[in-house]
């Protein structure tokens, strides 16, 4: 296994270089674009013999990576946040097609007000739509995740399209080592084999994307819903393979002193390297504070959230989205598992690093500090903006809450 | 005959080619064109433009009424009014 030390964006390109792609099809968007410009330089020194496909739009890179794949071939596209949302509607289509794409998204802000920097509001809002998504941390994570995502993509109980969420900049232009596995061996891990969903064929002529009536529609709906379903399962057997053969362990959550924590921290992507550290802090002043990341967040691992949070006080949710009018979204999912447990944890929903607002360890420490205040003198009723400017606000006419 | 889908998973929204042959989209029409071919000209506009391709120019214009959803494009495309879009009984 060879070390290099990269970005997370050439994290990624070289994840898909060492799943042999067979077809790159993209459109550059801030900060993403450097994973194409990898992929297309990888092809051009003639170390991945892939179609590179320069498209005029993401809607037609993420048509053209329909087309491939229809064709049978291992297709790859990677986006943000605009170019993301241009895509939004392919991306449904791949996903109901059953197409095992795989797709970096270096997370950015939708915009207005215009931003090129990170929060998670570009892959929420594809959140249903039949991808999985993967919350990456490290530059590691990204690379490995992406050969997981192939595996579990193109396995025969899955077959739907998998999102690599890299939080932009603080993960996509962050450099790292990273240890690249060896193309023998992603081959053995993730084999490409004959395609298992109806392809293009023309020994076998096919009507394929049909107008469907009532009479089937849900059944559909209801077929992808539990291929994601399953999906856990077939994540975690990769994820035990991946470790069997790489020696790195993934897991959909992953947590940190959270045994004995009466307040638990969850977090996606990045924040939870931050989160982390706030927890031995936080310790060291005797507060009794555990962390959790979600690193796998479609399919949902509800069942792992519910053992790992069952015995907390307070469950604090951060989340870099927001679902306007109430709150984050990631705790939704959370808190959905949690209800209907009996006692179940006080949950609390907290917003913070919009729009590239840094999450420092000041702000989990702040965080913590509100959700262990709040615990003693009962249940608040909103969410809370952890690092909003007060006094910006003010002079808005906006009381911050 | 069963629908496929009836039979086994199809996992996505796919029939095998063909399935038009035993599909039969005529049963969607409400009207129908009628050729009066005394009319007819031989042009050719209702052959060019028919979306569905069930006007065979070979063979006098006729319409094979098993596939022709009744849409009248025909109808407004020919010049000298030969086709006539009659409300099916």
């Amino acid at each position: 296994m060879a070390s290099v030390f990269v970005s997370g964006n050439m994290a990624a390109a070289i994840g898909a270089r060492q799943a042999e792609v067979n077809v790159v099809a993209a459109y550059p968007i801030t900060p993403q674009t450097s994973i194409v410009e990898y992929l297309a330089k990888f092809v051009a020194d003639g170390e991945l013999d892939a179609q590179t496909i320069p498209v005029e739009s993401e809607h037609s890179a993420m048509a053209a990576c329909i087309g491939a794949s229809l064709a049978g071939a291992r297709a790859f596209t990677a986006s943000s946040s605009q170019g993301l949302a241009l895509m939004h509607e392919p991306v449904f289509a791949a996903a109901g097609l059953r197409l095992p794409l795989v797709m970096a998204v270096a997370n950015r802000a939708l915009s207005h007000p215009v931003t090129i920097w990170s929060d998670h509001s570009d892959s929420m809002a594809e959140r249903d739509s039949g991808w999985l998504q993967f919350y990456c941390e490290t530059c590691q994570e990204v690379l490995d995740t992406i050969i997981i995502g192939y595996r579990v993509a193109e396995d025969a109980r899955v077959l739907l399209p998998a999102m690599v969420c890299l939080d932009g900049f603080y993960l996509s232009h962050l450099s790292e080592p990273v240890s690249v596995p060896a193309i023998e061996d992603v081959r053995r891990f993730a084999p490409k084999s004959a395609p298992k969903y109806p392809i293009l064929d023309v020994d076998d002529p096919k009507s394929i994307g049909l107008v469907i009536s009532p009479d089937f529609f849900t059944e559909f709906v209801y077929d992808k819903h539990a291929s994601m379903s399953m999906a856990r399962d077939v994540t975690e057997e990769a994820f035990a393979e991946f470790e069997r053969m790489f020696g790195r362990r993934y897991s959909h959550l992953e947590s940190y002193r959270i045994d004995d924590a009466e307040v638990v921290l969850v977090g996606m992507g990045t924040m939870a390297g931050t989160i982390r550290v706030a927890v031995d802090g936080l310790r060291a002043r005797g507060m009794r504070v555990g962390a959790l990341k979600i690193k796998t967040y479609r399919p949902f691992p509800g069942e792992e959230i519910r053992r790992a949070l069952r015995g907390a006080r307070v469950v604090a949710v951060v989340d870099r989205a927001v679902t306007y009018g109430t709150g984050g979204i990631a705790y939704y999912d959370v808190a959905r598992e949690l209800v209907n447990e009996s006692p179940h944890p006080l949950l609390l929903d907290f917003v913070a690093g919009i729009g590239g607002r840094d999450i420092t360890v000041d702000t989990i420490n702040r965080v913590a500090e509100q959700a262990l205040a709040v615990s003693l003198d009962g249940r608040r009723d909103d969410v809370t903006w952890v690092d909003a400017n007060k006094e910006t606000l003010a002079i808005w006419g906006l009381a911050l809450r | 005959m069963p629908h496929p889908w009836l039979k086994e998973r199809p996992l996505t929204p796919c029939l095998r080619g063909g399935f038009s042959t035993v599909n039969q989209t005529g049963s969607w029409r409400v009207i129908r064109p009628v050729l009066d071919i005394s009319k007819c000209r031989d042009c050719s506009m209702c052959w060019l433009y028919c979306p569905e391709g069930v006007i065979d120019r070979e063979n006098n214009y006729s319409i094979d009424y098993d596939y022709c959803k009744g849409c009248g494009v025909c109808a407004v495309e020919c010049p000298v009014d030969a086709i006539e879009m009659v409300k099916e009984e």
